[in-house]
């Protein structure tokens, strides 16, 4: 399904709205929409929600052998996917031009910035490392997926537990979760990255771009940054020139929103992990709110099953006795074997060859099995042309080939047609007509 | 050969609770059931549904333009994506998608929108058991969020048999692991009848009757949740 175009005089009262300094959601310039981070039951699992767009992040972890050029270092892997349920215009199985830029980025401010320490996750030095993978599913897009994303797979990697490991000697011991706790990941810091649109050529700037936003701006600029006020990544899109003073105010804002967010994160965090050391309740279900008319929930709810027994007899009372199954194959002639029910098989049926001449027209649905069906199809055909020309005419299609290639051969081989061949013969040229019959 | 597609792909750390026996006489029962509709802002319906730890979020668009390849000229052309929460979708998946769309097919009145297309998207966000029928419950909820007409509603239910012959309704993925059969019906609103079955493993025709008789008592259930939902969503109309 196409993306539904923004009209142009759509576009024109955005644009005029934002020279007014308002913005459609009624937002001021620099303010950040809200976020909402909520945990799943398993470790590792996040849903991000910044405003309405909506990014689930999963972290998973497997022991694999490291790169020969990096043998004491875990192998970070990211993978953001753009769900055709984020948008109508996410089409599965393509790569849009958005998805290999927002997966650049993404590594680019992660893995590059080095925050996570990859040599922890070595457990053999060249022979096993961790690796880790961590999935991004957008599920609903409203503009400024970049930052949603970072957001994301940073705290899914916070949240992320693996399994224990021991080294004796050659020897790598997997510990279950029930043995021993799960380790966290050693993170040296959190970058963060932060969007700026800019409008009519960088006069106006606006932070953390709506869908609509992102539609009419005419340069995107996007600095990662953890709280440290180190700049991780600087990346600037849509071919603007932007001046000093203008980069410089963004890196202060930067500064200020990331504070504002890491704060967010580790509140989140902590909670759950509180939440999880009592042993409450934790979870999507839980994060539901529960005074929204557009959510229900239900206890555990049991079901009456006492008399399932008695209704399941009297059903099958009722029904047909099942018809008998034949419980072992029965071989009808060497390379032919049926099992199960059916309709009755003449195959090797030596002496009904000359009935099955008649009936082979009708009964050519009748599965065949040979085993090189190519060279006896051949062979077969040339035979009935020769008994029986005026039924079987063959047409100018590829089995001809078959034919004009090895008829001496296939003829000396077997000038004494055995019944069983013949029947053969007769159910392909069959099958061979109506083949045509329905081209 | 794998096992279980979540394993194969890498561990991800599980903390799952534990179903307990009703205490009402060790009656088997659904895990608690959460579900909330409408939460997405760009599909034309969601809903995301949470039966115990499995939790499936569902995205309907529809009925929408179509692809001229896809184009159906007497009935709408119905698409069910499941995506998986690690990797890509692969032929576990792609099985468990055309089970889906053959009971959406049965229920949704595509004829009233001919040429058209009707997506369903589903992704799953924690599996802890009875998956399918999470599935099928969600994709249900979101047809019903995106107003589209329907011949009947429908919900899924999974049933466990262990060694002994004994069942339990909606097994966690620990049951369902210990089972040797698991059962997954997709019921209808009307007659109670099965649109769609799926088996895993070996049982008797005996078992076979009980556990549909079962998975019927258990729809009563969840579609009682469905009216009481929608009773609570169109309450402030």
């Amino acid at each position: 399904m196409k993306e539904t175009p923004l009209s142009n005089c759509e576009k024109r009262f955005l644009l005029k709205a934002i020279e007014e300094r308002k913005r459609l959601d009624g937002r001021e310039c620099y303010d950040y929409r809200n976020l909402r981070i909520s945990f799943g039951s398993d470790y590792g699992c996040c849903i991000v929600e910044l405003g309405k767009t909506r990014i689930l992040g999963q972290v998973s972890c497997e022991l694999v052998t490291p790169k020969p050029n990096r043998a004491t270092e875990g192998i970070l892997f990211f993978n953001l996917e753009l769900s055709p349920m984020a948008s109508p215009a996410f089409e599965p199985g393509r790569q849009p031009e958005l998805l290999v830029k927002l997966n650049r980025l993404l590594e680019r401010c992660l893995r590059n910035s080095k925050c996570i320490d990859t040599e922890s996750l070595c457990v053999v030095a060249g022979e096993k490392v961790w690796q880790i993978r961590v999935d991004l599913h957008v599920l609903n897009h409203n503009g400024n997926l970049i930052d949603a994303a970072s957001i994301a797979a940073i705290v899914a990697l916070c949240h992320f537990r693996r399994p224990d490991v021991s080294v004796q000697g050659e020897e790598v011991t997997l510990y279950t979760p029930e043995e021993r706790d799960p380790v966290p990941l050693s993170i040296h810091h959190m970058p963060i990255c932060v969007s700026f649109a800019f409008f009519q050529q960088g006069t106006f700037l606006l932070v953390d771009p709506s869908e609509q936003e992102e539609r009419v701006m005419d340069g995107l600029l996007v600095i990662a940054m953890n709280k440290h006020r180190e700049i991780c990544t600087i990346q600037s899109s849509g071919g603007i020139m932007l001046l000093k003073d203008q980069v410089l105010r963004c890196s202060k804002i930067t500064g200020v929103k990331v504070a504002e967010i890491t704060a967010l994160i580790q509140k989140a965090l902590e909670n759950d992990q509180k939440v999880r050391k009592e042993g409450g309740k934790c979870g999507f279900a839980e994060s539901v709110p529960n005074q929204r008319i557009t959510a229900f929930k239900i206890e555990q709810a049991p079901v009456d099953t006492k008399d399932v027994q008695e209704q399941a007899e009297e059903i099958i009372a009722k029904a047909f006795p099942p018809s008998e199954v034949m419980a072992t194959p029965v071989l009808w002639t060497s390379g032919t074997a049926q099992i199960g029910e059916g309709l009755e098989n003449s195959w090797g049926d030596f002496e009904g060859s000359e009935r099955e001449e008649e009936e082979d027209e009708i009964a050519q649905d009748e599965p065949i099995t040979v085993e090189d069906q190519n060279l006896e199809t051949g062979d077969a055909s040339v035979r009935t042309r020769n008994q029986k020309d005026e039924t079987i005419v063959l047409s100018d299609s590829e089995e001809e080939d078959v034919v004009i290639l090895e008829p001496e051969v296939t003829n000396k081989n077997r000038t004494e047609t055995s019944p069983k061949q013949d029947t053969i013969s007769k159910k392909t040229g069959g099958k061979k007509k109506k083949k045509r019959a329905t081209k | 050969m794998r096992k279980r597609y979540g394993e194969a792909r890498g561990w991800i750390g599980a903390m799952e609770t534990e179903q307990k026996k009703c205490d009402s006489g060790d009656l088997p029962s659904l895990r608690r059931i959460v579900c909330e509709q409408g939460l997405l802002s760009r599909p034309d319906g969601s809903a995301s549904w949470m039966q115990g730890d499995t939790s499936v979020l569902a995205g309907v668009y529809g009925p929408s333009e179509v692809k001229v390849s896809k184009e159906i000229y007497d009935k709408a052309t119905l698409e069910v994506m499941l995506r998986p929460k690690v990797g890509l979708p692969g032929v576990y998946e792609r099985s468990r998608e055309q089970m889906i769309k053959k009971t959406c097919e049965a229920v949704v009145l595509g004829t009233l929108h001919p040429r058209s297309s009707i997506t369903i998207v589903l992704q799953v966000i924690t599996d802890a058991g009875s998956l399918l029928a999470s599935c099928l419950n969600a994709a249900c909820m979101g047809l019903m969020d995106a107003g589209l007409p329907m011949g009947s509603l429908f919900c899924g239910v999974t049933c466990a048999l262990d060694a002994d012959g004994n069942f339990t309704l909606d097994p966690t993925a620990k049951q369902e692991k210990e089972a040797q059969t698991v059962l997954t019906f997709a019921i209808d609103s009307i007659e109670k009848k099965v649109l769609m079955s799926s088996m895993k493993g070996t049982c008797s025709v005996e078992q076979l009757q009980q556990c549909v008789a079962a998975s019927q008592r258990a729809a009563d259930t969840i579609f009682q949740f469905y009216r009481d939902s929608a009773c609570r969503k169109y309450s402030k109309w």
